[in-house]
């Protein structure tokens, strides 16, 4: 052959006019659905705060209001099922603003043919995981949907939380130089739902981290008020969280990649099927950011905590590049961390 | 972690970079061939450490990327008629077509399914008589030996309503396609070693001697990746142009006589158009005519459709190893993964989305 060679480069971006997985990620995408679809429409101050939880004061007393909606599949997996869930989900997010949980709402879709026996033991594990922490549930909801327009049961629970005298927790509040810290090892939710799906076994036996928060994040309240946020970190995994807070807080971030734990099935299973642990859900983890000077009690107190064994300091927040989450690798060099592009696993919470 | 941690300990690392850095006495061009070895180089950030005097360009490895946008349109079509299962694996949903790409196919009702494995289609074909699963296999030579198995099992269990829409792309003419290009920087190559795990080295033997070239075929590992890159610098250093094997505990020189075996049954060598360099001889696979009855192209009718191009993007560039992904005017800016101007920019193993993933700060933030 001699000559030039004829390279073309044939490629218009795809038309986005339709709601795709990639927008329930937790993601860049679900942030552009928020920006483009809901945000012009629903003006509220605290709304456009975009917390994980909406805090305002009544009567003197400040409470956090939070919702979210479950449709994980399978129903049932190891280590929890979508009642407990839906508990605990809605308790972090009551948690991750420092408030006490108190108050809960359960509604229904149920799909035409669910078994009442499957019902019935959601509905149970719902009420065994409020009674644990302790919260109560005090109003709900059912719907039926005809057969083939839902996937069985989707469960969505709305919490009302006290958050006490003095506690004020907001990414905004995040700093250069405050220390991240992580509750423990990350994946666990996310590969142990996959594993359930896709019949893949481990030699021992993972299971969801699916746990409620609260207490944790009292203990290292109680530990110190210099912690600025907590985030627990769900569907788009640690990424995710990082690079909605480095983004809202204007700061850049740089975590040690030999810093942040995995499990070895995590790590295992996460390299047998190209998926990458610090973009894999959570349910029972949390991200705190806490004054430099607070750092060593807060994880002291966490790693009291029956859910901060395996509590670690993962990096520190810093001026630039702002908006950007860098890893350092084992290596000395860095690479970014980017907010998951599009959907990693579909459906696990 | 036991067969992971050995092929990324920082010690081991460090002793290969300063060997590197050691023995390159003078400036040397090296390419890697396979995606897979792109993302793990940028992943790591190897090429700041072997510097300045060993520089690394990326070739046109990613089976994604250069999937020709008329192959995506007929995938699309056919995932869009009501009567198909259509079976892909995961990365190929969110390529763009000319208009539209999988996932918004399933968003807008399409029985889309992602799978690990062709076989999984093949179940599902046994499962659904009376649909008509589609398989998409795309690829280098590493998985066209499971992909014409899928097929291969279908004809003998005589499943009708299993089909394959293939668009398999081979290394070997395409690194020729480069050295004959005349503007050709490489001074030497990673060759891939999942592809020669099938392969085996001896066709890179044969470009090796012709265009007196030193080829390593390399492992995906970073210790994989830091030992062949020091491979070839000894090589270019003594002179030397022959190929070595760095990625001993998969390839060796015949590779994997049976799935080739099987590879060619199934399928023959033909033309193919790769996306964002052209058209190259005999570098693709497409079924044989006594498969025909599973080639989907055919069973569908479907048309391949041409699309205008944008003329900022430099992948031709890129993908010759003449230019980096961040020399380019609209990298990050005009050109992201979300809206891909370029074939390198649409897959994750595609050099310019690799270097948007891991490196814009580099450039983006000044350094």
């Amino acid at each position: 052959m001699s000559g030039p060679i004829q390279f073309t480069c044939p490629l218009p971006p795809a038309a986005k006019d339709r709601i795709v997985l990639g927008h329930g990620s937790g993601g860049k995408l679900s942030a552009d659905l928020l920006r483009d679809v809901f945000l012009p429409f629903f003006p509220s101050p605290i709304l456009h705060r975009l917390e994980d939880q909406a805090v305002f004061e009544i009567g003197g007393a400040r409470l956090a209001f939070t919702t979210d909606s479950f449709v994980v599949k399978p129903l049932f997996f190891r280590g929890g099922d979508i009642g407990s869930l839906a508990v605990h989900g809605t308790v972090n997010d009551l948690a991750m603003g420092g408030a006490t949980p108190l108050y809960l709402s359960a509604g229904f879709i149920l799909e035409e043919g669910l078994e009442i026996e499957v019902l019935r033991r959601v509905a149970e594990s719902m009420g065994r995981a409020a009674g644990a922490i302790p919260i109560e549930i005090v109003t709900g909801d059912t719907k039926v949907v005809e057969k083939g327009s839902g996937d069985g049961l989707f469960v969505n629970t709305s919490g009302i939380g006290l958050v006490p005298e003095g506690v004020r927790l907001s990414p905004s509040l995040v700093r250069p130089g405050d220390s991240i810290l992580l509750s423990g090892p990350i994946g666990d939710h996310g590969i142990a739902i996959l594993a359930e799906r896709e019949g893949i076994r481990f030699s021992t036996e993972l299971a969801s981290d699916c746990a409620p928060l609260h207490g944790l994040a009292a203990g290292m309240l109680a530990a110190s008020r210099d912690i600025h946020a907590m985030r627990d970190p769900t569907r788009g995994g640690v990424s995710s969280a990082l690079n909605e807070i480095a983004s809202r807080a204007g700061v850049g971030m740089i975590i040690e990649e030999s810093a942040i734990p995995v499990r070895d099935e995590v790590r295992g299973a996460c390299e047998l099927l190209g998926l990458d642990p610090l973009y894999v859900a959570n349910e029972g983890k949390l991200i705190a950011f806490v004054a430099p000077q607070a750092a060593d009690a807060v994880l002291a107190a966490m790693r009291r905590h029956e859910l901060g064994t395996g509590a670690a300091r993962i990096g520190v927040v810093t001026e630039a590049p702002a908006g950007l989450v860098l890893l350092r690798t084992p290596f000395g060099t860095t690479r970014i961390v980017d907010m998951l592009p599009g959907d990693q696993l579909p459906r696990i919470c | 972690m036991k067969y992971l941690d050995e092929y990324r300990d920082p010690a081991l690392a460090r002793r290969l970079v300063a060997e590197i850095r050691r023995s390159a006495t003078r400036p040397w061009v090296l390419m890697e061939i396979c995606g897979g070895q792109t993302h793990t180089l940028v992943k790591y950030g190897i090429e700041e450490l072997v510097g300045p005097r060993v520089e690394l360009v990326h070739g046109p490895g990613c089976p994604v990327c250069v999937t020709p946008l008329g192959i995506i349109d007929q995938a699309i079509a056919i995932a869009s008629n009501p009567k198909v299962i259509f079976v892909s694996f995961g990365d190929m949903l969110r390529v763009p077509g000319s208009r539209s790409d999988l996932f918004q196919v399933k968003a807008a009702g399409g029985d889309v399914r992602i799978a690990y494995s062709p076989m999984d289609a093949v179940s599902l074909a046994r499962e659904n008589p009376q649909r008509a699963v589609v398989f998409f296999a795309v690829g280098f030579e590493t998985t066209a030996p499971a992909n014409a198995t899928a097929v291969w099992q279908a004809k003998r269990e005589g499943l009708q309503n299993f089909s394959m829409l293939a668009s398999h792309v081979l290394v070997p003419p395409a690194i020729r396609l480069l050295l004959e290009s005349g503007s050709n920087r490489v001074q030497g190559f990673i060759a891939p070693g999942h592809v020669c795990t099938v392969m085996g080295y001896r066709e890179y033997e044969e470009l090796a001697a012709r265009y007196r070239m030193p080829f390593v075929v390399g492992g995906f590992e970073p210790l994989d990746l830091l030992e062949a890159i020091l491979m070839l610098v000894r090589q270019l250093e003594e002179g030397r142009a022959q190929v070595e094997n760095q990625y001993g505990r998969s390839v060796n020189r015949d590779g994997n006589k049976a799935a080739r075996r099987r590879m060619m049954e199934v399928f023959a060598v033909t033309d193919r158009n790769w996306r964002g360099i052209g058209p190259i001889a005999g570098s693709g696979l497409c079924l044989r005519p006594e498969y025909a009855a599973f080639d989907a192209g055919r069973i569908f009718g479907v048309e391949a459709i041409a699309a205008p191009e944008p003329p900022e993007c430099i992948s031709a560039l890129v993908l010759k190893g003449l230019k980096k992904p961040v020399d380019c005017p609209v990298f990050g800016t005009r050109c992201t993964p979300g809206a891909p101007l370029g074939a390198p920019m649409v897959s994750s193993e595609g050099a310019c989305a690799a270097y948007y993933r891991y490196r814009r700060h580099t450039v983006l933030a000044g350094g």
